[in-house]
């Protein structure tokens, strides 16, 4: 039956395949299948003829080179680099199919997924069951359909590794797990962000094959060789990726761009994280401070006074915040998660817990994050919820609010139906699938509230908004708006989050007194 | 799940569904002078809300009646004239007289989408719900995977938001009529479907069943008392409706002339195009179009056609239950579209046999897409396969009438002729896509195409009638709760 999810979702994807939108990721990837194909190996981390210069590590150059031998029996013209901003009917076609094609790897991660989670005994029909929900929240994952098949990424193909190697390591196999989540580190290093509750679970649980029996660690139980062929996997799969590239002497060149200095704190739109929070809070102050005249207009920096969300967001009354201050931030924002995972280590679902909540970490504490990011967090955590309870409810708040902070990706006219359609479906069906499954309501009112201030939040932004008088004014409050409400609800699940892992932290200390 | 929010999910992803396709090429995208069908919509818009009533219909030298003029009844003038405000509100140089013309941007393409879709949501969907829950059989899920199979049926979504028109507004209140009928509200559904008349002409095709079944209801009540009384209510509805329909045209006989004109245009011979009808497949045999003179047409066509629907109409009449009323609807819509005269294919809203259609608006992908994801549903979530027993089909009677072919299991015969019918369909499509047609036979693919629905048509057209006839006239007890 989940065979019939699959191509229930497949068939719907295509779908879209029929509508192009004008989103600057289409031509990043068609930039980078053209660079891959007409140019010799050693030129592609210096190629910069366009603007969307290859900036992923070289295992998904590999990828593109591939898929640009697919490509050349569509159309030949997009592989050639000079061709900028290159829109064939052809071109669309072969990228949307790509992106589709690739999803099979997501499609196999959910089933593999799905497998794995614990259900209550007694039969419940085929809607009712766990797995299924699991599997339709994954695979109709609003944000998932929006950013990969409207927006255009392959971010399928990539979570579907992710889950891949979430789903081995829950079934105990974890040597693929960590072989997996390898190969994603060099397709997209993002995930360094949750490399630490990979290295810290995978050095715990599996290099030290017994625990003591109050749940310690027992140094006497280290296996070298579990270490050595984990060690083996990382060099190897790094060899194969960055090998070429050391060996011409470009590995600097390549690390100049996975790691290129981005201006600013948040990028164009404030992702819904801490700083955002921040930055509000830095404006609302100024504002406040020149009306109580305790402050002079003339003597505060100029961006923050004149415009809204431009990237280089200078801080008039808060200090300013520097790229290593968001690292010690989120070093010290998972530094606990991580901790109890080494010290009393809950098997691969405390894992996966710590592994959502480094992802969430990073997405509210991180440098230059793109709202994008929040999936990270979100889908690894659809396997929890439909497990807990308490998790179903956090989930519920993460991932709507989460789901929202999206919008602002599509805006136009013609995506606004989609948008509104495509969030009311995965919503409506999160809620109710979930609250069936766990008998009652998940949320109490204040979180119902102000989820339902959602709804007033869009009609502001989108009707409200466009027909009023500060359009043109203050042309930034949709944006602000969005986000600051969004950080407010990703905030307080994060909390949730945490404290309901430290809370179980503290249940299995007292179990071993 | 409740049952609620499931329909809700369905209605949510067949909304989503039609959203989608809207977002690809419409009929007569880019190609001037005439267009398509989604400048004739645009057309009427203009013609609507700058001329006065009376000169709607007629040659003017402001109303050029060669350039799409209006050739539906009045219901989709009002109708046009509502969108007209709404599109003077936010850009009246959609709507400016002559200026207007071949007026396409991405603005007005959401415009008249939005248009669609408002029109859907606020008419044939309900119906389509109402209709799953109230009058159609099995459990709760049952039914609501029958709201999920119509909502996402291909034909309806690929003509109303891809080609573009407005087909879900008339077949809407039809089935506004039918649910209305089935809960017993006889007056109420002779009134939307007068309305649904009213709107689109083609509903004529489903007229004589409604009639055939209020008659023989009011029959049935015994017309020296209640049954009279029933018939003079319906009688004074319809009237009353259809005044108030025409009103601005009752004032002068030559109006209603002009517009009867306009709605049945009787000089344009049998056929045009490749339709899978009677006519068009006995065009390949025999030239009928040349044979007979523009009048004989008519009247053979004419002719025909009332002697396809007589022996379901009858039967109706004798026996007006609902169950009888669904198969004569079936019936009378297929007799019409095969027999009558000048009908395009875009009657049947059958996607299969419209792809030449489709392929012509730029529609392929969506027409894959939707078929492929109809048949799925319908297939997986009806069971289709399951009920394919003899006794399900209601194959009785043909066995009577096979009685000298060796036994076989009908039901499974009926299995592989489906299989076989879309794999035939599959093909047809591939080939009319990716290959080039001999010189000689330039129409090969679209032919084919039309004769192979048309032998599905005609077909269909004896299973229904055998169906329909072969139900005894006094039901048994038992009978009764079966044939709802």
């Amino acid at each position: 039956s989940i065979s019939k999810v699959h191509c229930v979702v497949l068939l719907t994807m295509t779908v879209f395949s029929g509508y192009f939108s004008h989103s600057t990721d289409f031509e990043v990837h068609r930039n980078w299948l053209a660079i891959t194909h007409s140019l010799p190996v050693s030129k592609w981390y210096h190629e910069n003829t366009s603007e969307w210069t290859l900036d992923y590590p070289p295992l998904f150059a590999w990828f593109e080179y591939s898929l640009s031998h697919v490509a050349q029996h569509f159309d030949k013209e997009m592989l050639v680099v000079q061709n900028l901003i290159y829109t064939s009917p052809a071109t669309i076609l072969f990228q949307r199919l790509s992106v589709i094609v690739t999803d099979i790897v997501f499609i196999y991660a959910v089933k593999e997924c799905c497998r794995s989670v614990r259900e209550e005994k007694g039969s419940k029909d085929l809607l009712g069951h766990p797995f299924f929900i699991l599997a339709a929240l994954l695979l109709w994952n609003f944000g998932l359909l929006i950013v990969d098949h409207i927006h255009f990424q392959y971010n399928g193909f990539l979570f579907g590794i992710l889950l891949l190697s979430v789903a081995r390591h829950l079934q105990g196999r974890h040597l693929e797990g960590a072989l997996l989540f390898t190969v994603l580190l060099n397709l997209k290093h993002i995930y360094l962000y949750i490399a630490p509750a990979y290295g810290i679970f995978l050095l715990r649980s599996y290099c030290f094959t017994k625990d003591n029996t109050d749940g310690s660690v027992r140094w006497s139980s280290f296996s070298p060789v579990r270490l050595v062929a984990l060690g083996s996997i990382v060099i190897s799969v790094g060899a194969l990726s960055f090998g070429p590239f050391i060996a011409m002497g470009q590995l600097p060149q390549v690390l100049s761009r996975l790691f290129p200095f981005k201006r600013g704190l948040c990028h164009a739109y404030w992702a819904p994280n801490v700083w955002a929070l921040y930055n509000m809070v830095d404006k609302a102050l100024s504002v406040l401070g020149v009306r109580l005249k305790l402050l002079d207009v003339a003597k505060l920096p100029k961006a923050s006074m004149t415009g809204g969300l431009v990237q280089e967001f200078q801080h008039s009354i808060l200090p300013s915040v520097s790229p290593s201050i968001t690292l010690i931030c989120t070093l010290l924002s998972i530094m606990p998660a991580v901790l109890s995972i080494w010290c009393r280590p809950r098997g691969a679902r405390g894992f996966l817990r710590c592994l959502v909540v480094c992802a969430l970490g990073s997405f509210m504490f991180g440098w230059h994050v793109h709202e994008k990011a929040i999936l990270m967090a979100i889908l690894p955590f659809s396997i929890l919820a439909v497990e807990s309870r308490e998790d179903a409810g956090i989930f519920l708040m993460l991932t709507t609010t989460g789901h929202y902070s999206l919008f602002p990706l599509l805006f136009t006219a013609a995506e606004l139906p989609i948008k509104v359609l495509l969030m009311l479906l995965f919503t409506l069906y999160s809620f109710t699938s979930l609250k069936k499954l766990f008998r009652g309501s998940l949320l109490n009112p204040l979180e119902t509230t102000y989820l339902l201030g959602l709804v007033a939040v869009e009609i502001l932004c989108e009707v409200v908004y466009p027909l009023s008088p500060w359009q043109h004014t203050l042309p930034f409050v949709p944006l602000l708006v969005t986000s600051v409400y969004c950080s407010l609800g990703v905030s307080y699940s994060f909390i949730r989050l945490y404290v309901s892992l430290l809370r179980q932290h503290g249940t299995d200390k007292h179990k071993q007194l | 799940m409740e049952n609620w929010s499931l329909v809700s999910i369905c209605v949510l992803f067949g909304l989503t569904a039609r959203w989608a396709v809207s977002l690809n090429s419409y009929s007569g995208a880019g190609k001037p002078p005439m267009f398509g069908d989604y400048e004739a919509q645009r057309h009427w818009q203009e013609v609507t809300y700058n001329l006065p009533v009376h000169e709607w219909y007629f040659n003017t030298t402001d109303n050029n009646l060669n350039y799409w003029g209006l050739d539906y009844p009045p219901l989709t003038a009002y109708h046009s004239l509502l969108c007209a405000h709404v599109a003077k509100l936010i850009n009246p140089d959609w709507v400016e007289l002559h200026a207007s013309r071949g007026h396409e941007s991405y603005g007005h393409k959401l415009f008249m989408r939005a248009t669609v879709l408002v029109a859907d949501l606020l008419i044939y969907i309900p119906a389509v719900v109402l209709y799953s829950f109230y009058l159609s059989e099995g459990s709760n899920k049952k039914k609501v995977c029958t709201v999920l199979c119509i909502l996402l049926y291909p034909g309806l979504i690929l003509i109303d938001y891809g080609h573009f028109q407005y087909n879900s507004i008339s077949l809407g209140l039809a089935l506004w009529g039918v649910v209305v009928l089935g809960l017993g509200w006889d007056v109420l559904g002779s009134l939307a479907f007068v309305l649904s008349l009213n709107y689109k002409q083609m509903e004529l095709y489903h007229s004589l069943p409604f009639f055939c079944y209020l008659l023989g209801k009011c029959f049935k009540q015994g017309l020296a008392g209640r049954g009279l009384f029933l018939l003079v209510k319906i009688a004074v509805t319809v009237l009353v409706t259809f005044a108030l329909c025409w009103l601005p045209f009752l004032s002068d006989p030559g109006q209603i002339l002009q517009v009867v004109h306009r709605l049945f245009p009787v000089g344009r011979g049998l056929f045009e195009d490749k339709v899978a009808n009677t006519w068009c497949s006995l065009n390949v045999l025999i030239k009928i179009k040349t044979i007979l003179s523009t009048d004989t047409q008519l009247y053979f066509s004419l002719t025909t056609t009332l002697l396809a629907i007589l022996p379901s109409s009858i039967k109706l009449l004798m026996k007006p239950t609902l169950w009888q009323f669904k198969l004569a609807l079936v019936n009378s819509s297929l007799a019409f579209f095969l027999f009558s005269f000048q009908v395009h294919e875009k009657s049947i809203l059958l996607p299969a046999f419209m792809l030449p259609l489709f392929l012509k608006d730029g529609l392929l992908v969506p027409y894959v897409v939707t078929s492929l994801a109809f048949l799925f549903f319908s297939i997986y979530l009806l069971s289709a396969f399951e009920h394919c027993s003899e006794d399900k089909l209601r194959l009785g009677p043909y066995r009577r009438l096979l009685i000298c072919m060796p036994r076989m299991d009908l039901g499974r015969v009926t299995k592989w002729k489906f299989y076989f019918s879309i794999t035939a369909m599959a093909g047809l499509s591939f080939m009319s896509v990716a290959l080039a047609p001999p010189d000689q036979l330039p129409d090969l693919f679209p032919l084919l195409v039309s004769v192979f629905s048309y032998l599905h048509f005609l077909g269909l057209l004896l299973y229904f009638n055998i169906v329909q006839i072969a139900e005894p006239l006094q039901s048994v007890r038992k009978n009764q709760k079966k044939s709802n």
